[in-house]
C-alpha cells in the first residue's frame, strides 16, 4: 500500500490545479495556520454544525474536524465524473421504474430475481406505481474514490437520503470566509447552487393533483438524529417548513400540515426518515415519526415522497454489482464510471476466494453503512481477521469483498506541517425535471497516516472540493 | 353460490380522540371466481380518501375523520356470486412478482419447529408436484395446530402458534405461509369472508386464509383450518406478507382514547 497517487504532484512536479495551493502554503506562517484553524472551528461552532455518531456515545455535538487544504479538480476532470455520475443516475432510476412494473431486466436474465423481489427494500405496496416523472431516488449520493489521474471508482450508490451535503455548503462557506483571496486568485465554480436546484427539482416532481405553485417540506425524524442539522439548515436555505411526523397529518386525499393560520397542504415531502417509520398503518405500528394513512395518499398521486419507497432497493451492495449491467441495458451506453470488482461471499467460488485472501480485501457487509462492521484486510491485525473469518463463514450472504484500493491522498495540514491523507469524494446528483450535480461534492478524508476508513464515524474529517472554471 | 355479507365494525373510544385513518380492503378480488353484484362501505363519519388498486389487484381506499369522535362504524354490505374454482385464482389480474412473497415477515417467520414440520410433510412427497406438495403442508399445518378459538391473539406469531399446538384461522395462514416459504414456495396471507356451513363445523365468518404459487396454475389458495382449499363459501378480499398487510381494516386514532372493538359479520346464501 505504499504506491498512491498523491493529487498534488505527478512525477515531482505539482499538478496545474494545484499550482496557486503551493504558493498559498508557503507563503502562510505556522502562527497564522493555526489562528485560521481556531477561526475555522469557531466558526463551525457558531454554525451549530455537528455530527452526532450512531453507536459511539460520547459528545453528541462533536464536530467534524475541518481540513483547510482544498481538494481541486480540473475542468475536464468534473466534467468526465459529472458526465459518469448523471449517466448512473439515470440508470439507477430506470431500474426502479423497471422492477416495479415489468422487471425487464430481471427477464432479460441481467440480473438475479432473489437479489430484487427477495431484497429486504424490495417495496411490495408501490408495485405497478409509476412515481412523477418516473424519478424514485430524486437525490443519488456516488460515493467515489481515485486511484491515478484519470482512474475513479464508484465505491457505493446512495439512494435514499444521502447525508452531508450541508458539508460541502458549508466548507464553501468558511473557505471564502478565512481566505478570501483565495477566491480571487483560483476561478473556482460555485456550489451554492444547490439549495435552488434542489427546491426545484422537488418542485418538478410535484403530483398530478397539484395545482399551482407546490408545498414542499422537509420531513425529519427530529433533534435526535444525527443529521438534523442538514435538515433544519437545507429547510431554511430552500425556505421550505422543517416539519416532524406529528406536524403532518392525513384528510381526504391529501396531506396536511398543521399551521397558526391553519391547515396548509402538502405536495412534495422531502423525507430524512427510513421507509419502515413513514407510514404506522403500513409497517411499524409503534413509530411515531411516519404519518399515518401517507402511503395511500402517496399511491393514490396525493402527494410526492422524495427518495420514493422502494428506492432503496437500488443502492444495496448485492444490487451495486449490476449497476454496469443497468447501464448497458437502459441506456445503451458503457459506464463511464467504473465499479470496484466485488465478490460476493453468497457465491461458493467467490468466498474460497475471499477466505483465502482476507488479509488482502476490504469486506463490507451488504446492508452496513457508515464503515460499521467492515474489516480492511491489510490494516488488520491476525486476531482481527480471523475473528471476521468466522463471522463470514456464519453468514456468508451478508458480505462482499472488494481489493484494498489504493486511494489517493491530498495534501492535508498535520501537526508536523502538510502530509498527504486518503480522500473519497461524494457528489450529490439531483434528478427531476433534469438531471444535474453542482460541481463538486463533500471531499472525506482520512486523518490518521495511513487509514483508508474515511467515514466521520471512523475518526474522518471533511474538506472543501473546488472545481477550476475553464 | 350468490353470498350475501353484512359486516359491520365498531370502534368506540373511551374518550374522545381527535381523529381516525383508515385504509380499507374491504372489496371483493375482481376473478374469475366472483362477480360483484352489489357492494357499499359505508363510514359512520368522515371523508372518503384516494382509492387505487394497488400491485397485489386489491382495491385499497383510504378513509380519514375529524375528531372529537367517541365512535365510528365501518359498514359492508353486499352481494357477490361465487363460482367454485377449487382454491384457483384464475383470471386475477396482479403485478407483484411470486418471488416477492418468498419473504418472512415478523409472524411468518419459521423457526427450527416450522421448518420441520415443512420437511416431514413432504419427507415422502418424492417427486411429487408442487400442488401435491402444497395440499401436504396444508394438511401439515391444520393437524399440527388444532382449531381452538381462544387460545391466541392478534400477535401471536406463526412459530407461538406451532408451538402451543392450537389457533385460529390467522395462525393456521400464519404457519402455512412460514412453511411454504421454507421450502422456497412462495405463499402470502388472504383475507376475507366464509360463508357458514351447516354442519356444525367451526368456522369464522371473517376468515383468513394462504395462497401457495404453483407454476403453471398460477396461485391456489389453501385452507388450513378447514382443511379445503377456497370454493364458492370463499369470498376473498386481499392478500399481504401477513395478517397485517392484508387486514380488511388498517386504522389508527389520533389521541388518548383506549379503543374497543365490536365486529359482527354474516354471510347467508341467497338461494341455493
Amino acid at each position: 500500500m505504499a504506491e498512491f497517487f498523491n493529487e498534488m504532484y505527478e512525477a515531482g512536479q505539482i499538478r496545474a490545479p494545484y499550482a496557486r495551493l503551493g504558493d498559498w502554503t508557503e507563503a502562510m506562517p505556522a502562527e497564522l495556520r493555526s489562528l485560521k484553524q481556531a477561526e475555522a472551528e469557531a466558526l463551525f461552532r457558531r454554525i451549530g454544525i455537528t455530527f452526532a455518531v450512531y453507536g459511539e456515545g460520547g459528545d453528541p455535538d462533536r464536530l467534524i474536524p475541518f481540513d483547510m487544504f482544498p481538494r481541486v479538480f480540473t475542468h475536464a476532470e468534473w466534467r468526465r465524473l459529472e458526465r459518469g455520475i448523471v449517466q448512473r443516475a439515470k440508470a439507477l432510476n430506470a431500474f426502479l421504474v423497471d422492477v416495479y412494473n415489468r422487471g425487464e431486466i430481471v427477464r432479460a436474465g441481467r440480473i438475479p430475481a432473489h437479489l430484487v423481489y427477495r431484497n429486504e427494500a424490495f417495496e411490495t405496496a408501490v408495485v405497478g406505481f409509476t412515481p412523477p416523472r418516473g424519478v424514485f431516488s430524486h437525490i443519488v449520493g456516488v460515493d467515489l474514490v481515485r486511484t491515478g489521474p484519470d482512474d475513479f471508482f464508484v465505491l457505493e450508490d446512495n439512494c435514499r437520503t444521502p447525508s452531508g451535503v450541508s458539508y460541502m455548503l458549508e466548507n464553501r462557506e468558511i473557505m471564502m470566509r478565512l481566505f478570501p483571496a483565495l477566491f480571487r486568485e483560483n476561478r473556482i465554480e460555485p456550489v451554492d447552487g444547490y439549495s435552488e436546484a434542489l427546491r426545484r427539482t422537488l418542485a418538478s416532481v410535484a403530483p398530478a393533483k397539484c395545482d399551482g405553485e407546490p408545498t414542499i417540506v422537509i420531513l425529519t425524524p427530529g433533534p435526535l438524529n444525527s443529521a438534523y442539522y442538514e435538515h433544519s439548515f437545507l429547510a431554511d436555505l430552500m425556505g421550505v417548513e422543517l416539519v416532524e411526523g406529528q406536524d403532518l397529518f392525513v384528510e381526504g386525499e391529501h396531506v396536511w400540515m398543521r399551521t397558526t393560520r391553519g391547515p396548509q397542504r402538502v405536495d412534495v415531502i422531502y423525507r430524512r426518515i427510513d421507509d419502515a417509520f413513514i407510514d404506522p398503518l403500513c409497517s411499524r405500528p409503534d413509530s411515531m415519526l411516519g404519518v399515518p394513512g401517507l402511503m395511500d395518499v402517496y399511491r393514490s398521486g396525493g402527494v410526492t415522497i422524495a427518495s420514493a419507497p422502494g428506492a432503496g432497493v437500488a443502492d444495496d451492495k448485492a444490487v451495486y454489482t449490476f449497476v454496469p449491467e443497468m447501464i448497458r441495458f437502459y441506456l445503451g451506453e458503457e459506464p463511464i464510471l467504473q465499479n470496484v470488482p466485488t465478490w460476493q461471499c453468497a457465491k461458493r467460488d467467490d468466498l474460497k476466494y475471499v477466505l483465502e485472501h482476507l488479509a488482502e480485501l476490504v469486506v463490507k457487509e451488504v446492508h452496513g453503512s457508515g464503515g460499521y462492521g467492515m474489516l480492511v484486510g491489510p490494516k488488520s491485525t491476525a486476531e482481527q481477521v480471523e475473528a471476521f473469518r468466522e463471522r463470514i463463514i456464519a453468514n456468508p450472504a451478508n458480505y462482499i469483498a472488494q481489493p484494498t484500493l489504493a486511494l489517493s491522498a491530498c495534501p492535508t495540514f498535520v501537526d508536523e506541517g502538510i502530509a498527504p491523507r486518503h480522500v473519497d469524494l461524494r457528489p450529490y446528483c439531483l434528478v427531476g425535471d433534469r438531471v444535474e450535480l453542482v460541481p463538486g461534492g463533500l471531499t472525506r478524508v482520512a486523518l490518521t497516516e495511513g487509514s483508508l476508513v474515511v467515514n466521520s464515524s471512523q475518526g474522518g474529517g471533511v474538506k472543501d472540493t473546488w472545481v477550476l472554471a475553464e | 353460490m350468490i353470498l350475501t355479507v353484512h359486516h359491520s365494525t365498531r370502534y368506540v373510544y373511551d374518550q374522545p380522540v381527535r381523529g381516525v385513518v383508515q385504509s380499507h380492503r374491504l372489496t371483493p378480488s375482481l376473478f374469475d371466481g366472483q362477480r360483484l353484484i352489489d357492494w357499499r362501505v359505508l363510514v359512520s363519519d368522515g371523508t372518503a380518501g384516494g382509492a387505487f388498486r394497488d400491485g397485489a389487484g386489491d382495491w385499497v381506499a383510504s378513509h380519514s375523520a375529524h375528531g372529537p369522535l367517541s365512535e365510528i362504524t365501518v359498514t359492508v354490505e353486499g352481494q357477490v356470486e361465487t363460482v367454485d374454482l377449487t382454491g384457483v385464482l384464475r383470471g386475477h389480474r396482479e403485478r407483484v412478482p411470486p418471488e416477492a412473497y418468498l419473504r418472512e415477515t415478523l409472524p411468518t417467520r419459521p423457526d427450527v419447529a416450522l421448518i420441520e414440520l415443512g420437511r416431514e410433510a413432504l419427507a415422502d412427497a418424492g417427486r411429487a408436484d408442487a400442488l401435491e406438495r402444497a395440499h401436504l403442508l396444508s394438511v401439515a399445518v391444520g393437524q399440527a395446530i388444532a382449531y381452538r378459538p381462544g387460545a391466541t391473539h392478534a400477535h401471536t406469531t406463526a412459530a407461538e402458534a406451532l408451538g402451543l399446538g392450537e389457533g385460529v384461522c390467522q395462525d393456521h395462514a400464519h404457519a402455512l405461509c412460514a412453511v411454504a416459504r421454507a421450502q422456497d414456495m412462495p405463499a402470502r396471507y388472504v383475507s376475507g369472508y366464509l360463508h357458514a356451513t351447516e354442519d356444525g363445523t367451526p368456522h369464522e365468518a371473517a376468515h383468513a386464509w394462504a395462497e401457495i404459487w404453483v407454476p403453471g396454475l398460477g396461485w391456489v389458495g389453501f385452507d388450513a383450518s378447514n382443511g379445503c382449499c377456497p370454493d364458492d363459501r370463499y369470498i376473498r378480499l386481499g392478500s399481504g406478507h401477513d395478517a397485517r398487510a392484508a387486514a380488511p381494516i388498517r386504522g389508527i386514532a389520533r389521541g388518548q382514547g383506549r379503543e374497543s372493538l365490536d365486529v359482527t359479520v354474516a354471510v347467508e346464501a341467497a338461494q341455493q
